[in-house]
């Protein structure tokens, strides 16, 4: 199966996403490279702004994921409530 | 095939031979000593003599190598374009069919780079 | 004074609708073909632009406040990184030559970037990519300004970062750079949309930005961590437009088909041999490694790259053809490199040097197949005769391919001690390449390639000396004379880092910072 990926800077801002994005997808691998955190998965990974907001205490939109994004692969499916990368294969 | 354009497209090449002064340009290759990291490239003199190429401008630009003092020049081989050729040492360059952006290359027989690495 | 107006607050859809899409007019005393002269030319068949879907749906208003954000963290870090004298705490000086590298032959093609995307999007009549065109083009801006701040700093204390934009026209290995952008951008809309927003930002950016980005945090330098990865956080919209461009253009017709795997074909393979200077710098200049190339083209090469074109499998893309003979170089590309500005540093406005013996322990475990058998022994010579002050310097100009303008270095698929030599005739002149792919780009396009300004063969024609320099007086040096037209200072910026005035000064500098002098 393919694998999708977003990477992010490693700061303060980051941690409760790169945490929410790892509890919201089991299946996903983190690799940590000097100042970058990448996370991989097979086929589908999910960022939820419910789960964000969760950790953060306050109101997040999923656009500010932008200010601190790196990189990343795959299809995006996106609405106020989900931000998803996706292989069609 | 063309490119693709919106008008006609047509335009001089940049490296004509009447561009060089007098000169041609020739590229050089000694196979099997990449230290020398790419062919070489030479504006020389159409009447040059082969045997100067030899003698004169190929030491200076390769002499740095050990195995490049141990050459039987009698036993190289030369290629031209790829195809195995016979150079005339006492002709020139024009004489032995050497045209503007023409590419020869020396194999030396024995000699195989610093520890046979083709370096 | 705040309006206290409750408003029902628009979704993400209907806003991007809104405030993008609804922006737009339909013409009607002008006729679409005079506003759009150049969306046919080239062969491309759209039939409905509304078709376009933004995945980002990124407004305008939005844009202006997520990009003041990143500017003000941006600056925050630089500020304090030069504050702080932070250029004291890389590992050690030869580092600052990856800066270099980065300022000379990256950051030009930034502006490149934000020419060609105003460009292409005034020229297409679809107002979805009209405006993430409009963004990337301020993005690109952007970049090259951040990066021009950030890396002046170095500039107060170090050689070689003093005539970047001059360079960038002149010096023989920008031309690599800078003809791939040329290239580019004298192409039509689509064809550049292709080469730049998908082949390079999508397929290959990652390889330029991450490793680099990545080193140079891993090696203290802040500041470029700094805009690197503000650069490469609007690197994501990009390669979203990238693929965003290649589905849109496949799903509009099928004859889209061939000539947008051909621009695939094409565009990788530019791209990728412009790399080739990211290759030696991952595996030979950083002096603390973060992956060597041949890992990094794996991950961002063959796994990524691999799942994204099998997605596109479903339109009938394939993998670009140049993928094998790119498998093939991956043990070679980087020593190759490094040994080419090894020979000819004497007209770089950066400095090289031999890999430390630990340093050669690392490329031996790291390209088992390769670095023993082929490259140990010209490093092992060149460090004894550097050792007896012999230092080697190649001093006759090498033989270039046409089409990407790297000297041949590059050597036969499969075998490493042969140069790839391949010609071809055009109206009675021969042409050289470094392989089948540079030849076969030439021969779709001979026209536009025989115009190439080859640095070597400029050089040769005079064409590279200070006016008024006199060619045939008696003692007359060409190299000075081209490193004079270059404003690259002899002795200063060039040759080995050993000796050099940076790894002088550097060591001056740190031990004053760590003791009471």
């Amino acid at each position: 199966m393919s694998t999708v990926f977003i990477a992010f800077q490693t700061n303060e801002e980051t941690r409760p996403i790169i945490e929410a994005i790892v509890e919201d997808n089991p299946h996903a691998r983190v690799n940590e490279a000097p100042a970058m955190v990448k996370i991989d998965a097979d086929g589908r990974l999910i960022v939820k702004r419910s789960s964000i907001e969760e950790r953060l205490g306050r109101e997040f939109d999923l656009q500010e994921l932008h200010i601190n994004l790196i990189s990343l692969s795959g299809n995006i499916e996106e609405d106020e409530d989900q931000f998803v990368l996706v292989w069609k294969n | 095939m063309a490119v693709a354009a919106i008008r006609e497209y047509s335009f001089a090449p940049l490296d004509l031979e009447e561009k060089f002064h007098g000169n041609r340009l020739l590229y050089v290759g000694w196979d099997d000593h990449l230290m020398f990291c790419a062919p070489l490239a030479f504006p020389l003199p159409p009447t040059m003599p082969f045997r100067d190429l030899v003698e004169k401008v190929l030491p200076p630009a390769y002499s740095y190598h050990p195995d490049f003092a141990r050459i039987d020049w009698a036993a190289v081989q030369w290629f031209k374009s790829g195809q195995p050729w016979q150079p005339q040492w006492d002709e020139s360059l024009e004489q032995n069919g050497l045209r503007h952006k023409d590419v020869i290359r020396f194999r030396t027989p024995g000699l195989t780079g610093l520890q046979g690495s083709c370096s | 004074m705040d309006m206290q107006v409750a408003k029902k607050k628009l979704g993400l859809k209907e806003k991007y609708q809104v405030m993008t899409r609804d922006l737009d007019w339909t013409p009607t005393y002008q006729k679409m073909e005079d506003i759009y002269p150049y969306v046919h030319y080239e062969g491309i068949k759209i039939h409905d632009w509304d078709r376009w879907e933004d995945p980002f749906r990124l407004t305008m208003d939005a844009y202006w406040k997520y990009q003041a954000e990143k500017e003000k963290k941006l600056y925050a870090i630089i500020d304090a990184y030069a504050q702080n004298n932070g250029h004291l705490n890389v590992t050690d000086a030869r580092y600052i030559n990856t800066v270099k590298l980065f300022l000379t032959g990256v950051s030009p093609l930034e502006y490149m970037a934000h020419r060609g995307f105003a460009h292409v999007g005034r020229a297409f009549p679809g107002l979805g990519p009209r405006v993430a065109c409009l963004m990337q083009s301020l993005d690109e801006m952007r970049h090259l300004q951040t990066q021009v701040h950030a890396i002046s700093n170095y500039n107060k204390y170090y050689n070689g970062f003093h005539d970047f934009r001059q360079w960038y026209d002149r010096v023989w290995y920008l031309s690599v750079p800078k003809s791939f952008f040329d290239d580019a951008i004298t192409a039509g809309p689509f064809e550049f949309m292709v080469a730049i927003g998908f082949s390079f930002e999508y397929v290959l950016t990652n390889l330029l930005f991450v490793p680099f980005v990545s080193g140079a945090a891993y090696n203290g330098d802040m500041g470029t961590m700094a805009y690197g990865f503000s650069a490469q956080s609007d690197e994501a919209r990009h390669m979203t437009l990238g693929l965003e461009v290649i589905k849109f253009i496949l799903e509009q017709d099928p004859d889209n088909l061939p000539i947008v795997q051909r621009w695939i074909d094409k565009w990788t393979w530019r791209g990728y041999r412009v790399l080739t200077l990211v290759a030696m710098m991952m595996d030979y200049m950083l002096p603390k490694r973060t992956m060597s190339w041949k890992e990094a083209w794996e991950i961002y090469f063959e796994e990524n790259g691999g799942a994204l074109f099998r997605d596109l499998s479903r339109y009938g893309i394939r993998m670009p053809k140049c993928a094998e003979t790119i498998a093939l170089e991956k043990d070679h590309l980087s020593h190759q490199a490094w040994c080419t500005f090894y020979n000819y540093t004497a007209a770089t406005a950066f400095h090289t040097w031999i890999p430390t013996e630990d340093e050669m322990q690392w490329l031996s475990a790291k390209y088992p197949e390769s670095f023993d058998k082929y490259y140990r022994p010209r490093w092992d010579f060149w460090r004894e005769q550097a050792a007896k002050g012999n230092r080697f310097y190649n001093t006759t100009l090498p033989m270039l391919c046409q089409t990407c303008q790297v000297p041949m270095l590059f050597t036969e698929p499969g075998d490493p001690t042969k140069i790839c030599y391949r010609e071809t005739d055009y109206e009675g002149m021969k042409y050289h390449f470094c392989s089948d792919h540079c030849k076969e780009i030439f021969e779709h396009e001979p026209e536009k390639y025989v115009q190439a300004w080859l640095p070597v063969h400029q050089i040769y024609q005079g064409n590279c000396f200070p006016e008024g320099t006199d060619p045939t007086a008696e003692g007359f040096d060409p190299l000075k004379a081209v490193l004079q037209w270059y404003n690259i200072v002899h002795g200063r910026d060039n040759l080995d880092f050993e000796g050099s005035e940076d790894q002088r000064n550097f060591a001056a500098w740190r031990a004053q910072a760590t003791r009471n002098v």
